[in-house]
């Protein structure tokens, strides 16, 4: 079964010095950070600061002019997303991206799709290992299912449930792909007080029972200052901090990009 | 104390009738947990090993005979496990709402004195420890969901799983100490103790004997003719006497699958998987079932839809009589079987009802429309009434003669009778309780020499020898001939219609009942709308004559009602007003939960009282009225006062 994982280990993620434009916009400049093992880091920052862009990079979907990124000691310089999720790296979306007409069961299942071996015509005749896998892959999701509390809409097309389950079924989904490494973007955005609550036990529960490390992107100041060990700040594509939670909040350069200068 | 048949005589205590089952029936089903998005069963032969494990690892935690046990939780297996198991070793399993706050939860515990908790998860694991410190009994707390109860290393926390395990080690060591000590149990044994969720003042400890729970279980075994092929879905609370009776006392006297839900928002749906044939529910479930089948139905196609009203009109008309075998022309029996397979049939497949045999709705009284709705699905859903210190029967139903305004004739073995001065419901049965845990006091109060028990609840007993119970003994008060007066009865009769929102009836010590009455602007308006009835406000709209004239309507069909009853004959309403405003919790004339201050709205409306009751017909009021951000206004009105035709005692329609 589970065990306690929960220890913070060794350099997981380590970006180097990289920078990212589009044209004359620079999105990120000269950026260095790194993930522990089993930590759940939080980049903070005020709009446009590129905290999307971060993630991006992270997995692949950006590829930065400038700078490295070692993820489990490998460093590479370019890499497709799908490159990145097969290396265990799971995220989840600022705007939910489930596919609305599915239901919660066959969302998370999709998130499976990594790990299933047979092919298209084994899988069309629905025997032997197909059969077997598919067990398999639905005990998984189950489990998932169960973990997050969401038995009741096992079936419920998505694109019916509230805003605030939805985030919970797209977190089913990256957890189904069994990431080493979760990048979470906002994943409060939107919610009630009641949901976030119980958003930040699901994250802490994902850390502490997978051992998953985390990286989230959250504008909620309480929440990022009551779940997370480290936080990174960003502002105008450069960073301005980055330590615990309590350094972080006593900050004189964080302090002036929250509140404007002067203060 | 006697049980006549001697066979069953030898399973005295409910560990016992476990040996019995998993001896007679090793591989039935027992249990059955939806985990996992699949129904896992656990047979008889599973449980009786689980709990055998589990006894001996509280054995060897140090508990043991006399000890208090609680368990929080929602309705799980390995719960109801843990209630056979602490009672296998002499312990008392003492089951508490899991949904209380913490301090509630810790007045019981202290309370109880209890030595060991079951908790299920980790959400009830931090509230008994938040309440260690008041609690100095507690010293393990066994928790059954290990998420996120990993990184507490207290040593008074055991995992349910590792518990089982230790108690399968001590096994080796002490190979027949489980029988033995089960052998030890003696009827007259304390089996349970129930805390009463007290509506005032703190909550009792009912203190049920093996004897109490295993003789009334086994009646109304025989009774309903309850057997091993019959299934239950248990989700209601287990800290309430009806589960701990349905889904424990007579699952294990006559077998039965008890079967527990994925969580709690999954019930209907897993409902509907099962089809229980056993069902119990309180009338505001079986309500809003039936306001949602209505709303869909509004929704659906016009030929489903007019289809759906067709047959459910030929059921109003027969499907009651169908139900209970009386006479019907062909030309409806026909109509009726063809309702069944294209209406009747498939809205019971969706609600989860296709095999039910016996259904009960108790706890609170339900709307006739209601009640014969489901019946003339062909459902046969019955009214039982009870308590927590009778082991949940007094009176129920027969399946030949139900009815929707009384509760029934005693059951087997109980007996009822009122009191004269007071109308006070009292019962004798064989499952009225050993006495309130640590509260000689109440006891006595409660529970007379002679063996008859209070219920505080008032009722009367109709011609036919049927119990109907009309208010709280507190409330009910006596006309100035001596009638009976219970407002709550008559109000709630009042309050089935949907145009009425509000009730509050005079006539304690006065000639005549008289009602005020609130309308329910919803409803009322939407009348009104399809009227052509313009309208402004509420005060505006319940002073409309054609509104007076609908809620005159609605009070006159109770009144015929009132008639049939010779004891409430002189009890009918003879005349009502509509307020000028409805009342309200912030105005203190409602409490939060919205139950009406008789007093203050007595106090309040003292004019209005009067004119009721004397030849007026229209009367004049100033109210002071209390906005929502605290400000506060006059309201000024003129209402009327409407006469209602009362009827003469009609002979009871049996």
């Amino acid at each position: 079964m589970l065990e306690d994982t929960r220890k913070i280990g060794d350099i997981l993620l380590d970006v180097k010095g990289i920078s990212l434009s589009f044209g004359a916009v620079k999105a990120i400049a000269d950026v260095s950070f790194d993930i522990l093992e089993g930590e759940v880091r939080a980049i903070i920052g005020p709009n446009g600061a590129g905290k999307t862009s971060m993630l991006n990079c992270i997995n692949g979907f950006y590829h930065p002019q400038q700078g490295t990124i070692t993820y489990k000691g490998t460093t590479r310089s370019q890499m497709k997303p799908y490159e990145a999720a097969a290396q265990g790296i799971g995220r989840t979306f600022q705007n939910v991206a489930l596919f609305k007409g599915m239901s919660t069961l066959d969302n998370i299942m999709t998130g499976r799709n990594l790990k299933m071996k047979s092919g298209i015509l084994s899988a069309l005749i629905w025997r032997g290992r197909a059969e077997r896998e598919e067990l398999e892959h639905r005990r998984f999701v189950e489990d998932i299912i169960n973990f997050l509390e969401i038995e009741a809409i096992r079936k419920t097309p998505v694109g019916r449930l509230p805003y605030g389950l939805q985030k919970r079924v797209e977190l089913g989904r990256a957890l189904a792909a069994e990431p080493d490494l979760l990048l979470l973007d906002e994943p409060m955005a939107g919610m009630n007080l009641e949901e976030k609550e119980d958003m930040c036990r699901f994250i802490l529960d994902v850390n502490q029972e997978f051992g998953t490390t985390i990286c989230l992107i959250e504008h909620d100041m309480g929440v990022v200052m009551d779940i997370s060990d480290r936080v990174l700040v960003l502002d105008y594509g450069g960073k301005i901090a980055d330590g615990t939670p309590d350094a972080v909040r006593a900050d004189q350069n964080v302090i002036d990009a929250y509140l404007g200068g002067g203060h | 104390m006697t049980i006549n048949d001697t066979e069953l005589k030898r399973y005295d205590t409910f560990p016992k009738l476990l040996l019995r089952n998993a001896h007679q029936r090793p591989q039935a089903s027992a249990f059955r947990e939806k985990e996992y998005g699949i129904w896992q069963t656990y047979s008889w032969q599973d449980v009786q090993e689980n709990v055998k494990a589990l006894a001996l690892g509280l054995t060897k935690l140090g508990l043991g005979r006399g000890d208090k046990i609680a368990i929080v939780g929602s309705n799980r297996p390995k719960l109801y496990w843990a209630f056979a198991a602490a009672q296998a070793i002499g312990a008392v399993p003492v089951p508490i709402y899991q949904d209380g706050v913490a301090e509630e939860i810790q007045y019981v515990l202290a309370h109880a004195e209890v030595k060991a908790v079951f908790a299920e998860d980790q959400e009830q694991v931090d509230k008994i420890m938040s309440i260690m410190a008041e609690c100095p009994d507690i010293k393990n707390i066994i928790y059954k969901e290990p998420r996120g109860l990993r990184l507490y290393d207290q040593d008074y926390l055991h995992f349910y799983d590792d518990v089982q395990e230790a108690g399968r080690a001590y096994e080796k060591s002490h190979p027949d100490l489980f029988e033995a000590e089960i052998a030890k149990g003696k009827i007259e044994d304390l089996s349970v103790i129930l805390y009463t969720s007290g509506t005032t003042g703190r909550p009792k400890g009912v203190m049920l004997s093996f004897f109490n729970l295993w003789e009334s279980a086994r009646l109304s075994v025989e009774f309903e003719g309850l057997t091993e092929k019959d299934e239950v879905l248990s989700y209601l609370p287990m800290a309430w006497v009806g589960d701990h009776f349905f889904a424990y006392a007579q699952a294990l006297h006559a077998g039965y699958t008890v079967n527990c839900p994925e969580s709690a928002e999954t019930v209907l749906s897993d409902l509907r998987e099962l089809g229980p044939t056993y069902y119990f529910a309180p009338p505001a479930i079986f309500e809003s079932l039936l306001t949602q089948t209505m709303i869909r139905i509004e929704d659906a196609g016009t030929l489903k839809r007019k289809m759906f009203h067709y047959f459910i009109g030929v059921a109003k008309r027969c499907g009651v009589k169908i139900l209970e075998k009386k006479p019907v022309s062909l030309k409806d029996r026909l109509l009726y079987a063809l309702g069944n397979i294209l209406v009747f049939g498939p809205l019971k497949n969706r609600l989860g009802f296709s095999r039910i045999r016996i259904s009960y709705t108790a706890g609170a009284p339900i709307g006739s429309e209601v009640f014969n709705f489901y019946r003339s699905l062909g459902m046969n859903l019955k009214q039982l009434y009870g308590q927590t210190e009778s082991c949940a029967y007094v009176c129920i139903q027969n399946n030949n003669d139900v009815r929707s305004d009384t509760v029934g004739p005693p059951a087997p073995a109980c007996e009822v009778m009122i009191d004269d001065t007071t109308g006070e419901v009292l019962y004798k049965s064989p499952g009225a309780f050993v006495g309130y845990y640590k509260n000689e006091e109440a006891t006595r109060e409660t529970k007379l020499e002679s063996g008859w028990v209070h219920t505080g609840d008032a009722g009367i007993i109709t011609d036919d020898g049927q119990l109907k119970i009309i208010d709280r003994a507190k409330d009910v008060g006596k006309l100035v001939d001596g009638t009976l007066f219970a407002p709550q009865y008559i109000e709630n009769k009042l309050k089935f219609f949907p145009s009425i929102k509000e009730v509050v009836c005079h006539g304690g010590e006065r000639e005549s009942v008289t009602a005020f009455i609130n309308i329910d602007l919803d409803a009322v308006g939407n009348w009104a709308e399809r009227q052509g009835i313009s309208y402004t406000s509420y005060t505006d709209l319940g002073n409309r004559d054609e509104v007076y004239e609908l809620i005159k309507g609605c009070v006159e069909e109770v009144n015929q009602e009132l008639a049939i009853d010779s004891d409430l004959v002189n009890a009918q309403v003879t005349r009502f007003l509509i307020l000028h405003k409805e009342l309200d919790a912030d105005d203190g004339e409602l409490t939060r939960t919205r139950k009406v201050r008789r007093r203050i709205v007595a106090e309040r409306y003292a004019i209005l009282i009067d004119a009721l009751y004397s030849d007026k017909d229209m009367i004049s009021i100033e109210s002071q009225m209390t906005f929502e951000d605290g400000r506060t206004g006059q309201l000024k009105a003129d209402l009327k006062i409407k006469e209602c035709e009362t009827f003469p005692a009609l002979k009871a329609a049996s």
